[in-house]
This record gives structure tokens, C-alpha cells and sequence, in this order.
């Protein structure tokens, strides 16, 4: 398969492509130090697809605990100190080792030179680099979450991390200082990649809103990381030192380590969303068949939310003592930020109107996304006002909120992107069933999850408790009965995904019919990922024009032997606009 | 892709020399605006401690030795300006210059450490650190001196912990006056956390500048690849800038007060 540029029109059915690329970047070379000193983008975005896994399944099975613990009002399996200790593993893994890194060390890593035409990110050793670093950091916090645990909660408040907790507090936050280091490292790869490579005619406004996306998630990343950085280094001094400017014996405030630890942490989230986001906005338009509703404002509005998102970290202290007009403040702030984050909903849901839908698992999962997603923002404005903050405040409320979010959103959002790129990356497709059925068991087993949570906290069970009242254990039982479904629902995608890498059907090069530059290579990609630099004339989202036309690429050969893949009934579709229309989006 | 761009010193992925320099110089600036806001928690927490306590933490400042940090800050500035001859040195491709002006750059940044290093340990030898060392020799200062006043504050003239319990002689928390020492403490744990990272930036910068000598012996500075050498330039100008800041901000917030 090769590329057309722009002088080269294609009118003649185009031949069909070679089975197996000669060679790509799998075949390569198959040796172990091959994977392990790679300095390309694609294996290193496939090295962290592995260290993810094994994180997430690590994560998860301590939320298992935790839900199971939950089944009796006394703590059904745990004691009090090893309940403290999971839900610690479980944050810390999750949030640090699983959710920050996700989307942009693993699709950012694969996808963003490919979506620009480029041969690498601008610094590929940086990248391998933060590969190491990030091991070495989850290292040390996966050691220290299961030798022994920490029991402080994975938001760190001293003064009980830094003085009166006897567990591995000192290793885990190292561990974590670690890995942020990588998670700038990759920030800021993947910006100065969007800013200097790429390709001819990739202007800002024909960019795929994926990179947008990871643009604003990279501004994040570098601008908010060191802040952390700086506050976890004061807290292992203390806790090493014995003294500190967290310890309120020699007049320091504890406060302060709440703040400065929310002003990274809180925008992390964003770190975690949007990504998740640019997803979204890849997925819902291909398999629409439609151009993005709004490119301007859904692409303005991923810098907007990693702007506003800085300014909104004291929501998380309305009950912990601040001033109460810095409150009044706060709480303005936060629901400013759910103006972009609704402005993408609405876009969104815009560009569904009169599509083409089709329903294939990264559509499904895309989905449930968006109604997740807006459960998930809808009742974080509960919490941004300050009289229902109070009563709501540290309660399963607050759980089940950010789990909408970070779950409902950001997982689902990783699910889609993995199933979306899944046959550029493997070059296997993978059955159409069974990740439909996943998708559709993870949507159910995660309602059931966490509904009943927002109830508990409506009714004021507190997080973080091993007891409850009897009278809380009906929703209880029923949350650990969805998060069992929602396991299983999990655990699918790892057995199917697998299983396709070995008897999967060949994935073609553009087996969604997809628009973007990386779908205009082979299936896996070759190893500089295109044969000839690629040049762009038109929009991201051109599917109204079909894909032979847009200048840059060529449409999947109708015909039998495709029949059974799970996209394949779709080809270019719509009008033919006329032949290298020049669609500038953004000025 | 012209034949031009086939320069030894241009990596595969990029198309030419000049979007690969200006990549590099992107990435350390972006860097160096992580470094600034590691550096502003710093900052910030200190800045809150300051207001709160402004009485404390002159007092624990002019107990620091000014005359090293001046000096120090004399190195550092100077060390930029050979950092910056190093440049030219090196777009000219005058080797012998770009050696001089490097190992130069890497012997003022190690006399700083050097200088710093003797501060440090002055200043573990007057007992002038937080935790129980301060605060036992400060009760050990405020023990004696309430038996013997005289004989005692003359003969530990300049230690900090015995001036401070001089100072606060038959005063008790709350009275105008009285310096609290934990507060002190609390200074101290800024001073030593602050010049400490500055420090460890100041070896990174050295092992920095010392793999570029490395790298020159090596003949892999060309003229057409100073940008190299540009980019380490950036990162140890913006520790010299941090250390303009740390050092008013430490050294002369009690400069107005007559210590001994």
C-alpha cells in the first residue's frame, strides 16, 4: 500500500494491497534487546500496552478485595488495617501506574507521529528513557503496595503520612516522584513533536482533535508534574528527616501540603480525561461517517479545560478549614470547567445527528462513554456547590462520581481507542462478537457498580470505611455483584485480544474505513511508518468526500473477501466533493 | 529530501538540521519551564511561611554566611558568561576555545559546590540545623544562660542557638520579642531543601558540561551541531537565575538585623 500524494489522482479502482508487508515494525527483528533498546515509538507505545496491563490487573484485583471486603457490614475478609492498605494499593496503582499514563504513553506514543506524518516523536531515547523510568519508579510503588502496603490513602495528608504512619509510605511516594518524571518526559515528546514535526500541509486546523487532545493533556503534564514533584520530595523529607515544613510542631501547616498536592492533582485528572476525549472524537466521527460537529470549539475546548483545570484545586478542601470567600471562588471555578467539557458533549452528540451509525466495539465502547462521561460531570457540579459539597463531602458520592469519570470515561475511553487502533497495531482483527459482548457487559456491570454507591453517599456512608450500618448492606451487595460483572467484562477483551494476535483474520490497512494518516499505512505499520512523507490537503474528518479523494489515501477494495470483517461493509460513502478541495478548519 | 540534509549529525527522523535544532531548543525550554515550577512549590510554600512568621525567619537569616553566598553568586554569574563564550566557541568551531570556555564553566560551577559544601558544614557545626539538634542546643543555650548570662552568651559569640536563647532572655512564646525557635527550624528546613536541590542541579549541570568536553574531545560538536552546547547553556543559565532568586530570598531577607 503506498501513499498518493497530492499530484498523483487516483481515478482507477485501486489494486489490492500485498497480504503481508515485507517488513514492519514486528518483524522486524524479533530479539529480546530489539524490544528492549527500541528507540521506535510504535514498540515503545507496545512496551507500555504490556506494563499497563499487568498494572491494571494489579489495581483491579484490589478493588476486588475492597468490593468483597464491602460485602459484610463488619468487613467480610479483611482486617481493618488490610482494608486501609487495599484501597491505598488500589489508588495509588490505578491513578499513578494505570490512568495517568494510559492513553498518552500508550495510543499517544503509537499514534501521535503517525496522525502527523511523521517518522518518530522528536526525541525517541527520551522516550525509551521514560519507559525505564516509569518501571523503575511503578518498581518501587508496586513493591511497596504489596510488601507491606500503605495505609494513608493514596491522596498522602500528612501530618499521618509524614509522622504517625508506620508502613511503606517512604518507598511508595518515591515511587510515585519516579514516575512522574516519565509522565513529563512523554508530555513533553509528544509536544515539542506536534510543534515541529509535522507533515507538509498538517496545519493546527487540520489536525486530528486526538492531538489536540494530548496537546492539552502534554500542557498538564509539564506544567503540573513538577508541582507534585516538589511537594513529594518535602513529604520524604520529612518523613526521612524527622522535620519538615508540613509539621505543625515547629509551625508548619498541613494545609498546604493540600494544596500544593491538589494543584497538581486535580489537573491530573484532566490528564486522565482528556486524552480520553480525543478518543471520543476520532472514533464517533468514523464510525458516523461524518465530519466532527465543531472542530474549532471541541479542539479550543481541550486547552480551555487544561487551563480553567488549574484554577479549580481547592474544591477538594471546601470542608478542610480555607477561607470561606476563597471557597465561594473555588466553587465558581469549578463549574466554569464544566463548560468546555459540556461544550465536547454537545458536539459530540451534534455529530451523531443523521450519521451513518454503525455499531462496532469501539463505537459501543465510545458510547457508554458519552453517557457515562456525562453522569460522571453532571454530579460533579453537585459537589462544585458548596451547600451539597458539605453534606456530600468524603462520602460514596464523591466514589461514585469520579469513578463515572475516571472509570465510565476514562477506562471506557482506553477500551474504545485499544479496539479502534487495535488492527493498525497487531495487524489482526479481533472478533466482532465477543467485543461487542464486553463492551456491552462492562457498560451494565458498571451501572450496577457504582449507582448504588451514589445512593450510599447520598445517605451518608463515608469512603474509606471497613464497617457500615446494616441497613447500607443491600446497596453494598449489589455494587460488589456489578463489580463482578464488571471484572468479567474485563477480562474478556484479555482473553479475545489474545487470542487474535494468533488465529485473528488479517487486519486490512484501514479495516474502519478511517480518515486519518495512520490508517493510510500497512497493517502493522512499516518501520518508519510511511514509505514517503505524506502530504495533507484537507480536514481530519472528511468523510463526506470519499477517502480515494482526499488526496492522501485509498479506500478499502470492495469485494468478498472482506466480508466477514467486522467493518468492512462500509466504504467511502456520501457525495463526492470535488477532487482536492482544500478544507481548512481552523484558520 | 536535498543531499544537504545527509549531515552526519542529523538523526533519522528528521528532515533537516535546522527542524532538528529547533526541536532540541523547544524540548529544554519546555524543560525548563518544568524546572521553574518545581522549583515555584518552593517558592510559594516559603513565600506563606514568610508572611506568617516574618520576625523568625529574619532572624534564622541572619544567622547564614553572607559572605560565602555572595561570593558564590559572583561564581555563578561568571560561570554563564563562560558558558555563553562556549557557544560562540562552538558555532565557530574553534575547539580549543569551546574546551577552555567548558572546563572553565565546570570549575566555577565546582567551586560553588565547594564553597557550598564548607558553608554546610559550618553550619552543621554551630548546631544550626533543624530538628534536635537545634532545639537541644538551644535549650542546653537557654539552661546555662538563665544560671550564668554573662559568662556563657560571650563564649559562643556567634552560634546561633545561644544568640537566639540571648534574644529571648526572660521572654516567653507570645512576647514581643520572642523568636520562636522551631519557627527557625522551620526556616532552616527551607534553606537546607532549597540549596539543597539547587546543589544536586548544579552536579547535573556539571556532569553535563563535562560530557560536552567529552563529546568535543570526541570531535561530535561540529559547527553545524552547537546546538548542543546551546541547549546545556539553557539549563545552566536557568539554575544560575534560580539561584539569583534563592539567594536574596535566603541570604538577605535578615540582612537589616544586627545578629551578633
Amino acid at each position: 500500500m503506498s501513499i498518493v500524494i497530492a499530484d498523483e489522482p487516483r481515478t482507477a479502482p485501486p489494486p489490492p494491497e500485498p497480504a503481508v508487508p515485507v517488513r514492519n515494525y514486528l518483524n522486524n527483528n524479533y530479539s529480546v534487546w530489539s524490544w528492549l533498546l527500541t528507540t521506535d515509538h510504535k514498540r515503545i507505545g507496545i512496551l507500555y500496552l504490556v506494563s499497563l496491563t499487568l498494572f491494571f490487573t494489579v489495581g483491579g484485583i484490589a478493588a476486588g478485595m475492597v468490593r468483597l471486603n464491602l460485602l459484610s457490614p463488619s468487613g467480610a475478609i479483611l482486617t481493618e488495617d488490610q482494608y486501609n492498605r487495599m484501597f491505598t494499593a488500589h489508588g495509588v496503582v490505578m491513578l499513578f501506574l494505570f490512568l495517568i499514563p494510559s492513553i498518552p504513553a500508550v495510543m499517544g506514543n503509537f499514534f501521535i507521529p503517525m496522525m502527523i506524518g511523521a517518522k518518530d516523536l522528536a526525541f525517541p531515547k527520551l522516550n525509551l528513557a521514560s519507559w525505564y523510568v516509569f518501571m523503575i519508579g511503578a518498581g518501587f510503588a508496586v513493591w511497596a503496595v504489596l510488601a507491606g502496603g500503605i495505609d494513608t490513602g493514596w491522596t498522602l495528608y500528612p501530618p499521618y503520612s509524614s509522622r504517625y504512619s508506620h508502613t511503606n509510605v517512604t518507598p511508595g511516594v518515591f515511587g510515585v516522584f519516579i514516575t512522574g518524571f516519565s509522565s513529563i518526559m512523554t508530555g513533553l515528546n509528544i509536544m515539542v513533536t506536534i510543534h515541529k514535526m509535522r507533515c507538509p500541509g498538517m496545519t493546527w486546523g487540520r489536525m486530528p482533535l486526538f492531538c489536540w487532545a494530548l496537546y492539552a493533556t502534554s500542557f498538564i503534564q509539564l506544567l503540573g508534574t513538577p508541582v507534585v514533584a516538589i511537594t513529594l520530595t518535602l513529604l520524604m523529607v520529612e518523613r526521612v528527616a524527622g522535620v519538615g515544613i508540613f509539621d505543625p510542631t515547629i509551625g508548619g501547616d498541613p494545609l498546604l501540603f493540600q494544596h500544593l498536592f491538589w494543584f497538581y492533582s486535580h489537573p491530573a485528572v484532566y490528564i486522565m480525561i482528556v486524552p480520553g476525549m480525543g478518543v471520543v472524537s476520532e472514533i464517533i466521527t468514523c464510525f458516523s461517517r461524518k465530519n466532527i460537529f465543531g472542530y474549532k470549539a471541541v479542539a479550543w475546548s481541550s486547552v480551555g479545560i487544561a487551563v480553567v483545570g488549574f484554577l479549580v484545586w481547592s474544591h477538594h478542601m471546601f470542608v478542610a478549614g480555607i477561607s470561606y470567600y476563597s471557597a465561594i471562588l473555588f466553587s465558581f471555578l469549578t463549574m466554569l470547567v464544566a463548560v468546555p467539557s459540556a461544550i465536547k458533549v454537545f458536539n459530540w452528540t451534534a455529530t451523531l445527528y443523521r450519521g451513518s451509525i454503525t455499531f462496532q466495539a469501539p463505537m459501543l465502547f465510545t458510547l457508554a462513554f458519552l453517557v457515562l462521561f456525562t453522569v460522571g460531570g453532571v454530579t460533579g457540579v453537585f459537589l462544585a456547590t458548596l451547600g451539597t459539597d458539605i453534606h456530600l463531602h468524603d462520602t460514596y458520592f464523591v466514589v461514585a462520581h469520579f469513578h463515572f469519570v475516571m472509570v465510565g470515561g476514562m477506562v471506557l475511553a482506553y477500551m474504545a481507542a485499544l479496539h479502534f487502533w487495535w488492527p493498525k497495531m497487531t495487524g489482526r482483527m479481533y472478533s466482532d462478537f465477543w467485543s461487542r459482548a464486553s463492551a456491552t457487559i462492562i457498560f451494565v456491570g458498571f451501572f450496577l457498580t457504582f449507582v448504588p454507591q451514589f445512593v450510599l453517599g447520598y445517605h451518608g456512608m463515608p469512603r474509606r470505611y471497613p464497617n457500615y450500618p446494616q441497613e447500607f448492606q443491600v446497596y453494598n451487595v449489589l455494587s460488589t455483584a456489578g463489580a463482578s460483572v464488571l471484572g468479567f467484562g474485563y477480562l474478556l477483551p484479555g482473553v479475545y485480544l489474545t487470542l487474535s494476535l494468533f488465529f485473528g483474520k488479517k487486519a486490512s490497512a484501514n479495516p474502519w474505513s478511517a480518515t486519518g494518516l495512520e490508517w493510510q499505512t500497512p497493517s502493522p505499520p512499516t518501520l518508519h511508518n510511511f514509505d514517503a512523507t505524506p502530504v495533507v490537503v484537507c480536514g481530519p474528518y472528511e468523510y463526506a468526500i470519499a477517502v480515494d479523494q482526499m488526496g492522501r489515501g485509498l479506500p478499502e477494495p470492495p469485494g468478498p473477501g472482506s466480508a466477514g470483517d467486522p467493518a468492512s461493509h462500509f466504504g467511502p460513502t456520501g457525495p463526492c466533493g470535488p477532487i482536492y478541495k482544500e478544507t481548512e478548519v481552523v484558520g | 529530501m536535498s543531499a544537504s540534509t545527509h549531515s552526519p549529525v542529523l538523526k533519522h527522523h528528521f528532515d533537516n538540521l535546522e527542524q532538528q535544532h529547533s526541536a532540541e531548543r523547544l524540548g529544554m525550554w519546555m524543560f525548563l519551564a518544568t524546572e521553574v515550577l518545581f522549583f515555584s512549590g518552593l517558592f510559594v510554600a516559603y513565600t506563606v511561611y514568610r508572611y506568617l512568621y516574618p520576625a523568625d525567619f529574619e532572624f534564622a537569616s541572619s544567622h547564614l554566611i553572607l559572605w560565602i553566598a555572595g561570593l558564590n553568586t559572583g561564581l555563578l554569574i561568571t560561570s554563564s558568561l563562560t558558558m555563553t563564550f562556549a557557544i560562540r566557541a562552538a558555532q565557530l568551531g574553534d575547539r580549543p576555545a569551546l574546551l577552555r570556555h567548558l572546563l572553565a564553566t565546570a570549575a566555577l560551577g565546582s567551586a560553588f559546590m565547594g564553597f557550598k559544601a564548607y558553608e554546610y558544614a559550618t553550619d552543621v557545626e554551630e548546631k544550626y540545623v533543624p530538628g534536635p539538634m537545634f532545639q537541644a542546643e538551644y535549650d542546653r543555650a537557654v539552661e546555662e544562660l538563665t544560671h550564668a548570662p554573662k559568662d556563657h552568651a560571650e563564649s559562643h559569640p556567634h552560634n546561633p542557638a545561644w544568640d537566639l536563647a540571648a534574644r529571648n532572655l526572660g521572654k516567653t512564646y507570645g512576647d514581643p520579642g520572642f523568636i520562636s525557635p522551631q519557627r527557625v527550624q522551620l526556616f532552616l528546613c527551607f534553606y537546607y531543601v532549597m540549596t539543597g536541590i539547587h546543589g544536586i542541579h548544579i552536579l547535573v549541570g556539571i556532569g553535563c558540561i563535562l560530557w560536552l568536553v567529552q563529546q568535543t574531545y570526541a570531535g561530535k560538536i561540529p559547527p553545524e551541531n552547537y546546538s548542543t552546547v546551546e541547549v546545556v547553556s539553557l539549563y545552566w543559565h536557568l539554575v544560575d537565575m534560580i539561584w539569583l532568586f534563592l539567594m536574596p530570598l535566603l541570604y538577605l531577607a535578615g540582612a537589616g538585623m544586627k545578629s551578633h
